[in-house]
């Protein structure tokens, strides 16, 4: 295992240079640095509502990665309502539609 | 930084993500588990090495199979990661950092890191699996995190028990439960934040755990530095990451995560006839017992001869009586030998020497607890899809 020396840990920036090293003896915030988003809605209707909607709490590959499903509409109508009675998503009723129309025929 | 090792197994990962359930490399940067939408792309975070990942906010990755033939201990940089609200406290300050405990406490506390280091440390090593583990072998398919095998690990974790903490605060006559909160919080107000609970005897029980260390160093970022709640035995949802409040309640807890989600059938096994709601559900608790071949995966061509098939079991806490294995298909089944015991929390080690014949042969492996608990033929289901322990089969051909 590769020890860091105190100093070496005070001068380092961003956990990627101290992966092994024990993080809690830095005097420093640990200042952890997700890798960009790169994934991304695919093109279909209402795009930019989607976007609007969705991506506020949650990356696009949380829609990519669902299985595929035989009723698509009924899948996806579900999980809607589940983001807007469960998680409290500030969707707007006249929105709703639009972005289940979007999900059943994209994904 | 990345050793050695991780290069090299960042350029062999094609093949380390062989194991169990055909897991295999489209290229170098993405693999496919092997149900319909498996395409996963290899993703590259700090403190880890490359691994299945699932979403990227908030993150949530899979450990690439291979990784569970090289040890019983699974690597801090290849331990699975699972959050449910993008609001992580990236920029905590581990000398700022506190955990609060308080409620029905004759004295509430406030402990900092350095106090907890302080404290008469134990470790023990268990398994740490996520309830959705295999959620994507579901069948009828289910919504949510499409796992395959990946999402669980096992690590030996430091730090002191949660009944010391509890002492120090004193807990009042006629609590109930405690409830633990992490740093990590939903990105809208409206969003229930993630709050667990463990009924008081449980978290009173001496094995419970706040953790700080994992396998010897700090806890990775991502799995809940600096401070983690370690409950042996159960599911992923209860190992509360990035603690920093405990509340001792005199009543059942009804916050979300408990109350409606995290809920398995109230029904013998916990199943329901696939495709169909329970009438009555019970918080998710205990792992299923679970085995799996870890030396071969599925498709490879094997020499005709004596292979040493190897692999893993654990369950919930019981520990491993046996661990069977068939070349067959499941009409034979011969007892393989247990590796060492490193407690019953943890990952048991198998290997039995086979003689195969020229041919295709079904390999399946099958472990009982000493609770008596043994794995299903077919597999059980419920809608949310957790608690998958089928007997797993991996099909091979000797030449």
């Amino acid at each position: 295992m590769q020890r860091t020396s105190l100093l070496l840990a005070a001068l380092a920036v961003g956990l990627g240079c101290l992966a092994g090293s024990p993080i809690s003896l830095t005097a420093a915030p640990v200042n952890y640095k997700v890798p960009q988003e790169t994934a991304a809605f695919k093109p279909g209707p209402d795009l930019a509502v989607v976007q609007g909607n969705c991506a506020a709490c949650h990356s696009a590959d949380y829609i990519k990665t669902q299985p595929p499903m035989k009723n698509k509409k009924e899948f996806w109508q579900a999980e809607v309502t589940k983001m807007i009675k469960v998680y409290g998503a500030p969707i707007n009723e006249a929105d709703v539609g639009k972005i289940v129309d979007y999900l059943a025929a994209t994904y | 930084m990345i050793d050695r090792r991780d290069l090299l197994k960042g350029a062999g990962m094609a093949a380390l993500l062989g194991g169990l359930g055909a897991t295999r490399a489209l290229a170098e940067d993405s693999v496919t588990l092997p149900f319909a939408n498996g395409e996963r792309p290899l993703v590259k975070v700090p403190q880890k090495r490359p691994m299945i990942g699932l979403t990227s906010r908030p993150p949530q990755l899979e450990t690439p199979f291979g990784v569970f033939n090289d040890g019983v201990i699974t690597p801090n940089n290849a331990f699975f990661v699972r959050y449910h609200l993008a609001n992580l406290p990236y920029d905590l300050d581990p000398d700022k950092f506190t955990l609060e405990i308080k409620g029905k406490v004759d004295k509430p506390l406030r402990l900092s890191l350095k106090d907890i280091r302080k404290m008469k440390a134990t470790e023990i090593v268990a398994v740490n699996q996520c309830s959705g583990n295999s959620r994507g072998f579901f069948e009828p398919r289910v919504a949510g995190g499409q796992l395959g095998n990946g999402a669980m690990g096992n690590a030996r974790w430091r730090g002191v028990p949660l009944k010391a903490v509890l002492e120090m605060a004193g807990v009042q006559a006629g609590a109930r439960q405690v409830t633990f909160n992490g740093m990590d919080g939903p990105v809208i107000d409206k969003t229930p934040d993630f709050v667990k609970a463990l009924d008081l005897d449980h978290a009173m029980n001496g094995e419970v755990m706040l953790a700080y260390g994992m396998n010897g160093e700090d806890l990775p970022f991502l799995n809940g530095f600096p401070l983690r709640l370690i409950v042996p035995g159960y599911y992923g949802t209860y190992w509360v990451k990035h603690l920093n409040e405990i509340t001792v309640i005199d009543s059942v807890f009804d916050g979300f995560w408990m109350k409606s989600a995290y809920r398995i059938p109230d029904t013998p096994n916990n199943a329901v006839e696939p495709g169909t709601a329970p009438k009555a559900t019970i918080p998710i608790n205990r792992f299923t017992v679970r085995s799996f071949i870890t030396s071969v995966s599925e498709g490879a061509k094997l020499k005709a001869g004596t292979v040493t098939l190897r692999g893993i079991a654990f369950d919930g806490g019981s520990g491993i009586k046996q661990v069977a294995v068939s070349t067959d298909g499941g009409q034979s089944w011969t007892d393989a030998n247990l590796g060492k015991d490193l407690g019953k929390y943890s990952f048991r080690e198998w290997k039995l020497p086979v003689k195969l014949a020229a041919g295709s042969h079904d390999l399946k492996v099958r472990a009982t607890s000493n609770a008596g608990e043994t794995q299903p033929e077919t597999p059980r289901w419920n809608p949310a899809g957790y608690l998958r322990n089928v007997v797993e089969t991996v099909r091979v051909t000797a030449a």
